[in-house]
């Protein structure tokens, strides 16, 4: 469960939202807060992440502070998801590390960098890490090539096993439904379309009111991010069953992927990055500006030292740009199940509950109930 | 050297106004009094329009017929209307749609969920104040000057022109405007769109005495009538009853000022309501819900303490919109009544004749005039009559809640002031709640005051301009 405060505050302010109404045509979150009285604490993290931020509702609500009503729906919620993140993160002590985001996440990354740093230099000579190297395998000529496949496998598993403990006890309290196909087919097209950051096509109120920056911004990091990792599976599908080494080629399938996927995260978390710093601040919880602006940094960081490692592999500097990727990527990975990049498991979780209720709603109205 | 025109006001009227002086060339000031947050007066509460179409529209199934708006605006003012401006009105309303597009209004696309779409009205997306922020970007995209914290208490006399006559006092001109700073700024042409006086408690009471303390004002604490007292104080002809207000039933909890449509109070027609002597004291099941919610602010202000309290029971509970507050709750109707301040025992037996009162067999149908009505009670409950015997019982005091008033001055069909001597003046115009009372007298149509806002509002954009540049 939530912060009860949190929970108490949520149901005063839906209460208001719940009496007006006049929102109900920007995205699915009032709807949903409309067929509730009373509110769970399961209820606010399935509002707060079926919420994707538009923040169009502040712009267009009448009661914002300085009005005794306070009523400030997308920071709420926002605050709300900073809180579920940490409720749902596993291992628990793990997910309050990242109180302090930024700090936590550039400890990571420097503790992996001196780890991986050392063990490089006390197995292969300091000597070895500062010269150029060149050819297939050049890379492993600086990490251990077992080192390197057993921690990235170690990192996916756990990863994975994290996210999917989060998802599992965030869904049971949320009360997600049992399978249904159309309610997932749903889900799916409004998460891919981004279909609630359209603000029901008053597009989202960041750097002026109606902007659509943010989706094109979003695509960029999310369609690069697809890149990068496809660009990471052709690369072990050529190491591994075709038995190429890298580094691979310029116009390889791994080598042309990486490289379009990290210039657009790259652009796209700078974008969002710019687009933050020029957005109100009112309607945005400090917390999440906080995970928001770690998170894109950490992504645009793997991709600049990605492009740059790719730029400068058969220089001296390899062995140090690698290491200072490598690093980043296993910050990346550590901090997922708890910082801004699980927002899309919640969310979409929150879709597929959405979905189904919308469906059980639909047949009841059409059956006549609704007076 | 002042701006050609110069727009009072900073709600729809005040936009449509300047938007379109603007697109005619003129050099636009608009001065709203309220600051940046609170800009755009009541239109901040709205949330659709009523306009005329001969065809359906994706927003709003069916047509809706010049003819049927005209019946439906005689049957709430009971004829008084100014039959010309009323058909200006209603005809230009087929073009409000367009216009409203063209400015950046978009619409709200029907849902499953509870908003129901209007056959009569269009919902606009995000509700008044998204209407408001799209009207200010694209006047302030298209060059209009907006002020902020500019009250205008005067208008300046600027001279009988060379056509005006001294002796009925009329064809006047108004040179500019004054701000409450002092600061005078002039003007070839002044647009007059300032809303009603219902937050100037004090005039209020010129008409209801101290039961107007006990009046909550819905809407904007700003729309003190400062522009239309300028108005008179240049000669301007005033229009409409000063007594007279829109009003609803609204939680006695709401703020004074500014609470808006999450006080309104819908349960009435699931129960029965009861004064501040435990007695009931109207038809609660007259009407529809819709036709009648509007009477009930006007009955409260005449019960004693301007107070009434409505009472339900489970089995209605969650049938109609809730307040923002929550209902008061009890086991018995005698405790909700002690909850509510009242006279346990005088509530227990109204209640208790009401349930002796209802005729046995009816069908409840919250959509329609159902068969569920009391026998022989004096005030009867003609409709939804359900017996108060569920725990738990719940309950709101209410206070009469005022949306606006329909005291205004005199105008041409081309939105120009008329002075009290039966001339309109030279360059001075009018729009919005300040002239409405001259098509809406009295009554409520939804959605009506933002159609006569809109209409008046481009006209005297258009005639203000079209003067300013002659």
């Amino acid at each position: 469960m939530l912060d009860p405060d949190a929970v108490a505050e949520a149901e005063r302010q839906f209460s208001v939202c719940n009496a007006c109404r006049y929102c109900e045509g920007f995205c699915a979150v009032f709807p949903a807060a409309e067929a509730r009285t009373a509110f769970a604490g399961g209820d606010i993290a399935y509002l707060a992440n079926l919420c994707h931020d538009c923040r169009m509702c502040f712009d267009a609500c009448p009661f914002t502070p300085p009005h005794e009503y306070a009523v400030n729906i997308p920071q709420l919620l926002a605050a709300a998801r900073t809180q579920t993140y940490e409720r749902y993160g596993w291992p628990r002590a793990f997910a309050r590390l990242l109180r302090v985001p930024a700090a936590g996440t550039a400890s990571i990354a420097a503790l992996a960098l001196v780890v991986l740093v050392g063990a490089a230099v006390a197995s292969g000579g300091t000597a070895a890490f500062f010269a150029p190297h060149a050819g297939p395998g050049a890379f492993y000529r600086v990490f251990s090539f077992a080192a390197l496949v057993s921690g990235a496998l170690l990192l996916t598993a756990f990863g994975l096993l994290a996210i999917a403990m989060g998802a599992v006890a965030f869904a049971r309290d949320i009360g997600l439904p049992k399978f249904s196909a159309p309610a997932f087919a749903r889900a799916t097209h409004e998460a891919f379309a981004l279909v609630y950051l359209r603000g029901g096509g008053a597009g989202c109120y960041d750097e002026r009111r109606g902007s659509s920056s943010r989706r094109l911004m979003h695509g960029f990091v999310f369609w690069g991010f697809l890149a990068a990792f496809a660009s990471t599976t052709a690369a072990g599908i050529e190491q591994d069953v075709l038995g190429i080494l890298p580094p691979f080629p310029l116009l390889s399938v791994p080598v042309v992927l990486g490289v379009v996927g990290g210039v657009a995260i790259l652009a796209g978390a700078a974008g969002l990055i710019v687009l933050k710093s020029r957005s109100d601040p009112a309607p945005q919880s400090t917390r999440m500006i906080v995970l928001d602006y770690t998170f894109l940094a950490v992504l645009a960081l793997v991709a600049l030292s990605g492009l740059l490692l790719l730029a400068l592999r058969s220089t001296a500097a390899m062995g140090s740009l690698l290491g200072i990727h490598l690093a980043l990527l296993v910050a990346l990975y550590l901090t997922a199940p708890y910082g801004k990049f699980v927002h899309f498991v919640y969310r979409y979780l929150s879709l597929v509950k959405h979905a189904q209720e919308a469906r059980t709603s639909q047949s009841a109205s059409n059956g006549g109930s609704h007076p | 050297m002042g701006p050609d025109v110069i727009v009072v006001g900073g709600g729809n009227a005040a936009l449509a106004a300047a938007i379109t002086a603007r697109r005619a060339g003129a050099d636009v000031l608009l001065l709203e009094r309220a600051p940046l947050h609170m800009r755009g007066g009541n239109t901040r509460h709205t949330r659709d329009i009523r306009f005329a179409h001969d065809v359906p529209l994706p927003a709003a199934p069916g047509a809706y017929l010049v003819e049927e708006f005209f019946e439906d605006l005689i049957r709430v003012t009971g004829g008084a209307t100014n039959r010309e401006l009323a058909e200006l009105t209603l005809r230009e309303s087929m073009t409000l749609p367009a216009w409203m597009e063209a400015q950046g209004i978009l619409w709200q696309r029907a849902l499953t969920g509870t908003l129901h779409l209007s056959r009569t009205n269009l919902f606009f997306l995000g509700g008044g104040k998204q209407l408001v922020n799209a009207y200010y970007d694209t006047a302030a995209r298209l060059g209009v000057r907006i002020r902020y914290d500019a009250s205008v208490v005067a208008l300046s006399n600027g001279g009988a022109h060379a056509g005006g006559t001294a002796r009925d006092g009329g064809g006047t001109r108004v040179g500019g405007v004054v701000l409450d700073s002092g600061e005078r700024i002039a003007c070839r042409a002044v647009v007059a769109a300032a809303g009603g006086f219902e937050a100037d408690v004090a005039w209020l009471k010129e008409y209801w005495g101290d039961a107007a303390d006990n009046f909550v004002i819905r809407g904007t604490p700003h729309n003190t009538g400062l522009v239309l007292r300028a108005l008179y104080a240049l000669g301007a002809k005033p229009v409409g009853d000063p007594r007279e207000f829109h009003a609803t039933a609204c939680d006695a909890r709401a703020p004074r000022f500014d609470g808006g449509i999450v006080t309104r109070i819908d349960a009435i027609p699931f129960g029965i309501v009861v004064n501040a002597r435990g007695e009931r004291f109207y038809d609660e099941g007259e009407e529809l819900w819709p036709k009648r919610y509007a009477i009930w602010g006007k009955l409260i202000a005449q019960q004693p303490q301007q107070t009434a309290f409505v009472m339900y029971d489970a089995k209605v509970h969650g049938r109609f919109i809730p307040s923002a507050f929550p209902a008061l709750r009890a086991g018995s109707a005698g405790e909700l009544a002690a909850l509510m301040g009242l006279d346990a025992s005088a509530v227990t037996a109204t209640v208790a004749a009401y349930n002796a009162a209802i005729v046995s067999g009816g069908t409840f149908d919250p959509s329609a005039l159902d068969d569920c009505a009391t026998r022989g009670l004096t005030p009867p409950k003609s409709h939804w009559a359900l017996p108060l015997d569920t725990p738990p019982f719940y309950g709101y005091a209410m206070r009469t809640g005022i949306t606006f008033t329909y005291l205004g001055v005199e105008v041409t069909a081309g939105a120009c002031v008329v002075s009290e001597g039966g001339t309109p003046f030279e360059n001075l115009y009018a729009a919005g709640e300040c002239m409405a009372g001259n098509i809406l007298s009295r009554g409520y149509l939804a959605g009506f005051g933002l159609t006569i806002g809109t209409v008046f509002g481009r006209i005297a954009g258009k005639e203000a301009a079209r003067h300013a540049r002659s």
